[in-house]
């Protein structure tokens, strides 16, 4: 039977905007392998002194450190404060349910550059009183991240909750199961995979977060994006493409894996 | 109703201390700082750097949105509708730069563009010389990097509406004799126009804020109202006038927010 189908046009206009995505990517790769130590096309002197430089130069080496502590506090944070706002919303059914939704979401809807400002302000301020918690420190960072990550932790435990039946939750509260053990002991169970994605999500937009971040840190806490800003911004640094590329190696085995599973495995539709 | 607060309570407190009321200080500081007045919003139309500044955000955020959202259209289109391999092929494509950090895919940019770059390398050795041209620190440096990080934001919500369409409309109008360019503009793009505004409206929200590429790829030749108050803070301190910006610039988003979220609602019922 003849079919509406794709037609060369668009077939061909679609191809040069599926090749448009991917060639800054991919641009990166050649550069990453430069034997100099400014942007340059290899030109023969092929070099892996970049990827070294990644692993051996302190500089980096903390900036991933501290990355990495960020990303984990803020993820288990923005986790915990969402996880408990999700079940209470979910759990109690309060009035006013769709304003408190609202504002638990606002940093995500806000642009950027306010949340970064509002929240340079909001660390400053705790500088006055403490010297660990502040501006440029990393768990003022953290704590700045975990206001950013918060809404999408939010967003993804919601999702999982409705996917749950709240029947199985009715049954339990019927035969005089106090919050807490509903709480314990029937939904967060049920829940766990979503409580893992929120979490995780968290961690990874921590990880790539630099609008606030850029706000939020000068010298001291120096995450892994700020220090790809830093060696963008003064001389254009090859180390930048090199961790580039590791960072897109890695993104590119798990979106191909993922989109082989959806187009080619066994389906019955 | 104890349980009530304290599952609501540290999410909502946390936000309020660390985003609410700091928000309230930047709205105050627009206002009191240097003088107490609306100078600060007065400015914003009165001076002419300030007024280029909005005119460009706005020209390039328009330029942007139309530019995103027709390729877009084209690549969801091919991966919706293609063959099993096409569809895998431009997932990939659209999933790998989703999942990239702003940072990588501005530098892939530089990499590309500028005049030592991959894109003057390859010229120069295929005998085109003399003419090292850079693309960056220029407003098309800026639209060519803004474009390439909102396409596949734009996919998502013309996904959606391409799946809604039932099969047996186009099936019928392929039947009735209608010819395939007919079916593609008299009724697939009509039906997907809900598809088409919301994604619009999201790329143009999400374009208004930001100042990574602008920062980045303009050179601080095109800079953006986001980028404007970065600087305002950290080069030449001009906190009033960053707090008023900041203010204008989440109304105005909040104001397109609301329309979002209002044709999101209608959809649902």
């Amino acid at each position: 039977m003849k079919m509406f189908r794709t037609g060369p046009v668009l077939t061909a206009i679609g191809a040069v905007v599926s090749v448009f995505l991917m060639l800054p990517l991919l641009a990166v790769v050649p550069i990453s392998f430069t034997s100099k130590r400014f942007l340059s096309m290899p030109n023969g002197n092929w070099s892996s002194k970049h990827y070294t430089n990644l692993i051996t130069d302190p500089i980096w080496l903390e900036s991933i450190l501290v990355s990495l502590k960020v990303g984990l506090v803020a993820a288990a944070l923005s986790t915990t404060l969402a996880l408990l706002f999700a079940l209470g919303i979910w759990m109690t059914r309060p009035r006013f349910s769709g304003t408190m939704i609202g504002v638990a979401l606002l940093p995500m809807m806000a642009p950027p550059v306010v949340s970064a400002l509002t929240l340079y302000f909001f660390l400053k301020d705790l500088s006055d009183i403490n010297s660990l918690v502040g501006y440029d420190t990393w768990l003022g960072v953290a704590l700045a991240h975990t206001v950013m990550v918060a809404p999408y932790a939010v967003v993804i435990i919601f999702v999982s909750l409705s996917a749950f039946d709240r029947k199985i939750d009715m049954a339990a509260r019927s035969m005089g199961a106090s919050v807490y053990t509903r709480m314990t002991q029937v939904v967060i169970p049920n829940i766990k995979f979503g409580i893992a994605g929120a979490f995780l999500l968290s961690f990874v937009l921590s990880w790539d977060e630099i609008g606030v971040t850029l706000f939020v840190s000068s010298v001291n806490a120096i995450t892994l994006p700020r220090r790809m800003w830093m060696g963008l911004r003064d001389n254009v640094d090859p180390t930048v493409a090199a961790l580039s590329v590791v960072i897109l190696t890695i993104v590119s085995i798990l979106i191909i894996l993922r989109a082989l599973h959806t187009n080619f495995g066994k389906r019955n539709t | 109703m104890r349980a009530k607060i304290l599952l609501l309570a540290p999410l909502l407190g946390f936000l309020m201390i660390a985003y609410l009321l700091p928000f309230l200080g930047v709205v105050k500081l627009s206002f009191t700082d240097p003088i107490l007045g609306i100078n600060n919003y007065s400015s914003a139309v009165t001076d002419d750097l300030l007024i280029n500044v909005v005119i460009r955000t706005f020209r390039i955020c328009i330029l942007v949105t139309v530019l995103s959202v027709i390729a877009a259209y084209t690549v969801t289109f091919l991966w919706l509708r293609g063959n099993k391999m096409t569809r895998f092929l431009v997932e990939v494509c659209i999933m790998v730069p989703f999942w990239i950090s702003v940072l990588s895919r501005a530098f892939g940019w530089v990499g590309l563009l500028s005049n030592r770059g991959v894109l003057n390398s390859m010229l120069k050795s295929v005998g085109i010389d003399g003419l090292p041209f850079s693309m960056i620190n220029s407003e098309i440096g800026v639209i060519i990097g803004m474009t390439h990080f909102l396409i596949p934001f734009a996919v998502f919500p013309l996904a959606s509406s391409m799946k809604a369409i039932d099969e047996r409309v186009l099936t019928a109008a392929v039947g009735m004799g209608a010819s395939q360019r007919r079916i593609f503009w008299q009724i697939f793009v009509p039906m997907t126009k809900s598809g088409i505004i919301g994604a619009a409206l999201l790329v143009f929200v999400f374009s208004m804020g930001f100042y990574i590429m602008p920062a980045l790829l303009g050179g601080g030749k095109s800079v953006m109202i986001a980028e404007l108050i970065y600087l305002r803070i950290f080069q030449i301190p001009q906190w009033g006038l960053a707090a008023a910006m900041s203010v204008i610039l989440l109304a105005f988003v909040g104001g397109f927010l609301v329309m979002l979220i209002r044709r999101n609602g209608e959809e649902f019922k």
